[in-house]
């Protein structure tokens, strides 16, 4: 059918939905407002979950931050799926480049058996502290409340996922397919004294409930510290060490924190903007989560970058905190 | 030279590899719910990954499809495509799918989300977690899709407050609510297996095609694009069930208990779906009981018999199901219809054309049962005297239905079955419904049921009218009642004149 219609004869009853009309006013919506707002159910749940029966389904007193409204916590980046994925492909194929490259000029020869030693002993067995992150992310998504904050921490959990498998990349890369790197990696992992503490950190935030500790122990404090220390400071010790293609393969990482930095932020500020009550908590857990971590990552640091590494990273994580608004 | 990885092996290093013994603090901490169904899962290495993709491999795939897609709700509502749709009454389809059924593809993802994080095997883990994506998707697009409906027809406008309250939108909601109220086995046998696996053809296929048919480009090109998601949810859903099936043959019976429930359940639900093929697509794909026939009996047959190794067996009920498809459809689409001033959605009579289509397609029930009412409010109408029925309906305490079914051998009278449990007198529509009850009535109790709720004066009132404006936010007078004399229709009617 071709159409030539009078434009006011065709002319829209309504620009959005209606409850998207009733936060932003009666305006064409953007797809991430409709993709998000209110999606959630947030009443008359027909049964309690049989395991977790003191709860509703959805219930927002799964944290003991609190808030008027969560939708509050819009995503800067304003991903709702599509624009996600969409997103995450162009980074991908970034990385894809960088590893085909990497492998075609077969520039893991050039790396010294040191280094690769130390790719082996101190990065690998970073897949496994990715792959907490993905189960505490995904945590945050399955309890937390109201669409805009649980998208996004499943997006989160999914990248952890995928951070696993880049670096599980580069140990198939040094070991020329066997998978013998990844298996030394984890023993580092499971055995050597200097991952402990750290695989201790990990293990205790995945039976922490409150989801917004979970988020503060992992988004917050740790991957704070430990993107810092391993794709700044360790990369940066490396590349004066002549690996620095190895910066090629974990381009992803850098720029995927960067990305994820800018909505862990606005999520710290957006809660304690609400209330001092949940500053007040905020800093509490960052507090204790902070002290944990000093704890874990030491050993690792101090063999790895001298007493300057750890303290470097906390200097710098500080002064994010300030900027967002926390301990002052 | 490296040598080179065959995709299982390559899948167990980048992934299955990830997860470790631990030493530092109690893992049944950290995945609390596995024991309390009693299922017995003695090694999750036994997990076969019913798909291998990476994160990378899925953003890129998925990247492909949504850039696709987007580009066709674009042109789309540039083009003002809900223009090309067959016959306003179609859209009546597509609300009941947002109202309905993109709620639920919410429940999906946030049920997957919590397997995704539950189960203690990271093989199951991460599949779960991918459909978890994947379901966020289907809500998301499906709402995209449907906005440029909603720019242009009433009842679209609040699907999410609507899902929550609308007494028939109980239905589908106390639905997903059950299966994520239970244990996180429990949710896979009754939405990856029973639900994605063996129901979702019947819930997919006919929506879908029933946009193809019916000129609605957004819907179709949703549903191609997520057919590719289903295609992974569904070898999931028959990957868990072998795997539980596997693992210890305690864990048979409890399987078979769920299948039962999940399946009578899932039929219940899909009487919605019944309804709109026969009823409300102006342009027909086939009947509903030809769907079954296809979907179910003959696929389902298969099915079932490759699990009878295992000592599962056909669903409990399947043979009253049998007989259902023959009346679910016409008993469902008269309640809508004389309901018609508390629905969110238009309902007409159907057309002389389509009375002889029903009658071609049911030829032992129709005639004999169902045309005579259709023409008698033909003949109500044509008088002036559209009929609508005065006083709200029970419901069924387990579907939420109306209590609307027959005695499957006695199609004129109504199937009540009930129970008391701690004093109370609770109703059923039908044996089904009622064991499931039985089974778990603590759990039962709390249904939230919107006519009692009604009663109650939970949800304002006291008049009809002052719920639907007040509590349900519809646009009384344009959302609800009878197509003819709707809004909907005169717009439609100008935008025809003008072209
Ligand atoms: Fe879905
Ligand atoms: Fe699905
Ligand atoms: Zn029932």
């Amino acid at each position: 059918m071709t159409i030539e219609i009078k434009t006011s004869t065709l002319a829209p009853v309504r620009n959005t939905y209606a409850h998207i009309e009733r936060r932003f006013g009666d305006k064409p919506a953007t797809r991430y407002q409709e993709a998000t707002y209110d999606v959630q159910s947030e009443s008359y749940f027909h049964y309690r979950p049989l395991w977790q029966p003191d709860k509703e389904l959805n219930d927002p007193s799964r944290t003991a931050i609190t808030m008027e409204d969560w939708y509050d916590f819009k995503d800067p980046r304003q991903y709702y799926y599509g624009s996600y994925v969409q997103q995450r492909a162009k980074m991908q194929e970034n990385a894809e480049n960088n590893y085909a490259f990497f492998e075609k000029r077969n520039l893991s020869a050039h790396l010294s058996d040191d280094v690769q030693k130390k790719i082996i002993q101190f990065l690998l067995p970073l897949r496994h502290v990715e792959h907490t992150a993905n189960l505490n992310n995904v945590y945050a998504s399955a309890y937390g409340y109201g669409t805009a904050i649980t998208q996004a921490f499943l997006y989160n959990g999914m990248d952890r996922l995928a951070i696993a498998q880049y670096l599980s990349r580069i140990g198939l890369i040094l070991d020329g397919n066997t998978g013998e790197s990844l298996q030394q990696a984890k023993s580092n992992w499971m055995d050597n004294s200097l991952w402990q503490e750290m695989r201790r950190y990990c293990e205790q935030t995945t039976t922490v409930e409150d989801w917004f500790e979970v988020f503060i122990a992992q988004d917050v404090v740790l991957d704070s510290l430990v993107y810092h220390l391993f794709y700044e400071l360790l990369d940066k010790q490396l590349s004066d060490e002549g690996a620095s293609d190895l910066g090629m393969l974990t381009e992803f990482m850098r720029q995927w924190n960067k990305d994820t930095t800018r909505w862990v932020d606005s999520v710290l500020k957006v809660a304690i903007a609400k209330s001092d009550d949940n500053k007040r908590l905020i800093e509490n857990w960052i507090s204790h989560w902070l002290e944990k971590s000093t704890v874990a990552l030491l050993p690792i640091s101090n063999t790895l970058l001298g007493d300057a590494g750890l303290q470097e990273s906390q200097v710098s994580f500080n002064k994010r905190l300030n900027k967002v608004g926390l301990f002052k | 030279m490296a040598k080179k990885l065959n995709i299982k092996d390559k899948y167990r290093l980048l992934t299955r590899d990830l997860d470790w013994a631990y030493s530092y603090a109690d893992r049944s901490k950290a995945f609390p719910f596995e024991e309390f169904e009693g299922i017995k899962i003695t090694d999750w290495s036994k997990w076969e990954d019913p798909f291998r993709l990476t994160m990378d491999a899925y953003w890129k795939y998925q990247a492909e499809k949504e850039k696709k897609l987007y580009a066709i709700f674009d042109a789309f509502s540039q083009n003002n495509g809900h223009l090309n749709i067959s016959d306003p009454r179609y859209v009546n389809a597509i609300k009941i799918f947002l109202t309905g059924v993109s709620p639920l593809e919410y429940q999906a993802y946030q049920g997957f989300a919590h397997v995704g994080r539950q189960f203690g095997g990271v093989g199951a883990r991460v599949a779960c977690q991918m459909q978890s994506l994947d379901e966020l998707r289907h809500v998301q697009t499906q709402i995209h899709a449907m906005s440029h409906y909603n720019k242009f027809f009433d009842g679209f406008q609040d699907f999410s407050h609507m899902h929550d309250r609308v007494w028939y939108l109980s239905v589908p909601k106390s639905f997903f609510n059950d299966a994520r109220a239970a244990g996180p086995f429990e949710f896979m046998i009754a939405i990856g297996f029973s639900f994605e696996y063996v129901l979702t053809n019947l819930l997919f296929v006919p929506f879908m095609s029933g946009a193809a048919h019916n000129g609605d480009m957004a819907t179709v090109t949703f549903g191609f694009s997520a057919q590719s998601d289903e295609a992974r949810h569904m070898t999931l859903g028959l990957e868990i069930i072998k795997f539980l099936l596997e693992q210890h043959e305690d864990n048979v019976p409890i399987v078979q208990k769920w299948i039962d429930k999940w399946f009578w359940r899932g039929t219940r639900l899909l009487t919605i779906v019944a309804m709109m093929m026969d009823y409300m697509l102006p342009n027909k794909v086939m009947s509903w009981k030809e769907a079954w026939e296809v979907y179910f009996e003959e696929a389902g047959g298969a099915l079932f018999k490759d699990l009878a190794r295992y000592g599962i067996e056909m669903p409990k009920y399947a043979d009253v199901i049998e007989k259902e498809k023959d009346h679910v459809s016409h008993q469902a689409w008269w309640t809508f219809y004389t309901l018609g001033h508390a629905a969110g959605f238009h309902t007409w009579i159907p057309t002389d054309q389509e009375l002889d289509w029903l009658s071609e397609k049911y030829p032992d029930t129709f005639d004999k049962y169902y045309r005579p009412r259709w023409e008698l409010a033909k003949k109500m109408a044509d008088e002036g005297n559209r009929f609508y029925s005065p006083g709200l309906p029970q419901l069924c305490t387990t579907c939420q239905i109306p209590m609307i079914f027959t005695e499957m051998d006695d199609p004129t009278k109504t199937c009540y079955r009930d129970h008391v449990h701690n004093g109370e007198r609770y109703h059923f529509c039908s044996d089904g419904c009622k064991d499931i009850f039985c089974d778990e009535p603590e759990k039962y109790v709390q249904s939230w049921l919107p006519v009692h709720q009604i009663f109650q004066g939970n949800c304002g009132g006291p008049d009809v009218a002052d719920i639907l404006s007040d509590f349900y936010k519809m646009n009384v007078g344009a959302d609800n009642l009878d197509i003819e004399g709707s809004p909907d229709l005169e717009r439609w009617k100008k935008w025809q004149n003008a072209s």
